[in-house]
């Protein structure tokens, strides 16, 4: 968004929607600070009150649903059951391997709907504002997960056996390491962690951007401008709803992206062969 | 709203560069849901799992006992008819036999019997035949006596005649004192 092109658009009267949108106030006094060269609210907003909000709430909801341990489970039971099984069985067993994925599934599962109900808070009225749009609370998971897949590889394969195992490829004529070597060193150590960070944080931001651009410019066509352009401003709220239940897919599926990528980085390191 | 548009528009705003307190916060979050779920969640649904797995183990060599129990009942039910069948065949076998010679007893009975009134009716005619035969021979003399003392009687019944046979009689006993 260059600054000519905002300033267009605030000419014609309509200012479209930006960074700032996502940089909501804090509750009570909005005190700022410096941060590599970013001024920021000091104090709580919106998204961390959502973030603890889930966490309790999954927490709960999943507490609640484990501790009858009925044979034929409830009702509330089983749905606890479907949740956990389906991050279990899909994720966990089948990507990871029955032998080694037990340790893993508190992690697998409790960021599955971690981020899950995060995301899905953006669709629900009320919240309508996706946790994960704020790059600070993603690049936290990322590096969360870049650790584990990290700590999985070096416990089974010690620190140099896990980082030849990771960088060296099989199969390959040695002439070809110096090339190939860094290439798989950048791909599978240092870029995971960062396209798992950004494809989280991006879906969400540009997604809930996507749905205020379409809300507001709907309604400036309709409000604002002559009646000629109404019809154009009902359709983009049109075009809003449809993109709010595709939003509730891309939401669904990003969860679903980052704990499988997460469960596969896992296999990866836990793999004997390369 | 007003000083967002004046950051938007000075082009400071990086979405990109992350909020420490988010990242302090999210951290926070995420390690105490995770142990929350790691202590209290994950292991009462292992658990679970792994007792429903087990009652469904069980319960499948419950069944599969059961079904070879069943089976041998059957087995055993069936030799029992079988045998049933067997007993019957050879009671009806017997009974049959026990009949057939019931009647050929009760008919050489009945035979025997039955000769027995006929031999006993011919003697009985036999004798009432020479009963008859006796009573008829005494009746016969007696009829003809009374058939003979009739005739006779008639004959004397005639006054003159009478007077004249008692006449002639007498006389011929006199004549008959003479000559004799």
């Amino acid at each position: 968004m260059s600054s000519i092109a905002m300033s267009i658009t605030r000419a014609e009267g309509f200012t479209a929607p930006g960074p700032g949108d996502f940089d909501l106030p804090p509750i009570g006094p909005d005190k700022t600070f410096e941060f590599l060269g970013q001024t920021m609210y000091l104090g709580v907003t919106k998204p961390m009150i959502q973030m603890v909000l889930v966490g309790v709430l999954v927490f709960v909801f999943f507490w609640a649903a484990a501790r009858k341990r009925a044979m034929v489970p409830g009702r509330l039971q089983y749905i606890g059951e479907q949740g956990y099984g389906f991050v279990r069985n899909s994720m966990g067993r089948d990507i990871i391997g029955s032998k080694d994925f037990l340790p893993y599934v508190p992690y697998l599962f409790a960021l599955f709907f971690f981020i899950l109900i995060n995301n899905l808070l953006a669709s629900i009225p009320f919240f309508q504002f996706p946790t994960f749009s704020r790059a600070g609370l993603v690049y936290t998971l990322a590096a969360i997960s870049w650790l584990v897949y990290l700590g999985a590889g070096m416990k089974k394969h010690g620190v140099v056996g896990f980082l030849k195992h990771t960088c060296v490829p099989q199969g390959v004529s040695p002439a070809m390491y110096p090339l190939l070597i860094p290439l798989e060193f950048m791909s599978n150590i240092l870029v995971r962690p960062v396209t798992l960070a950004l494809r989280l944080f991006c879906n969400m931001f540009a997604g809930h951007m996507l749905l205020i651009l379409f809300a507001l410019g709907g309604e400036y066509l309709i409000v604002e401008m002559s009646a000629a352009y109404a019809p154009v401003g009902i359709l983009a709220w049109l075009l809003f709803i449809v993109i709010s239940f595709l939003e509730i897919l891309i939401q669904f599926l990003q969860a679903y992206v980052f704990v499988l990528l997460n469960a596969m980085y896992i296999q990866g390191s836990l793999a004997d062969e390369h | 709203m007003q000083t967002l548009i004046i950051r938007a528009s000075e082009g400071e705003l990086n979405p990109l560069i992350p909020h420490p307190i988010e990242i302090v916060l999210s951290l926070v979050v995420f390690a105490i849901l995770f142990f929350a779920v790691k202590k209290f969640v994950v292991p009462n649904f292992e658990a679970t799992f792994a007792e429903r797995t087990s009652a469904i183990e069980g319960g499948l060599a419950a069944a599969e006992t059961k079904q070879a129990e069943a089976d041998a009942k059957l087995a055993e039910l069936e030799q029992q008819l079988s045998e049933a069948r067997h007993e019957a065949a050879r009671i009806r076998e017997e009974a049959r036999e026990q009949g057939a010679a019931i009647i050929a007893e009760l008919r050489a009975q009945g035979q025997a019997e039955s000769d027995r009134i006929v031999a006993h009716g011919k003697a009985q005619i036999e004798a009432e035949r020479q009963q008859a035969v006796t009573s008829l021979r005494a009746e016969v003399g007696n009829l003809a006596t009374g058939l003979a003392g009739r005739i006779v009687g008639e004959s004397l019944d005639d006054e003159a005649r009478q007077s004249r046979v008692v006449e002639r009689f007498l006389a011929e006993l006199e004549s008959g004192s003479g000559v004799n």
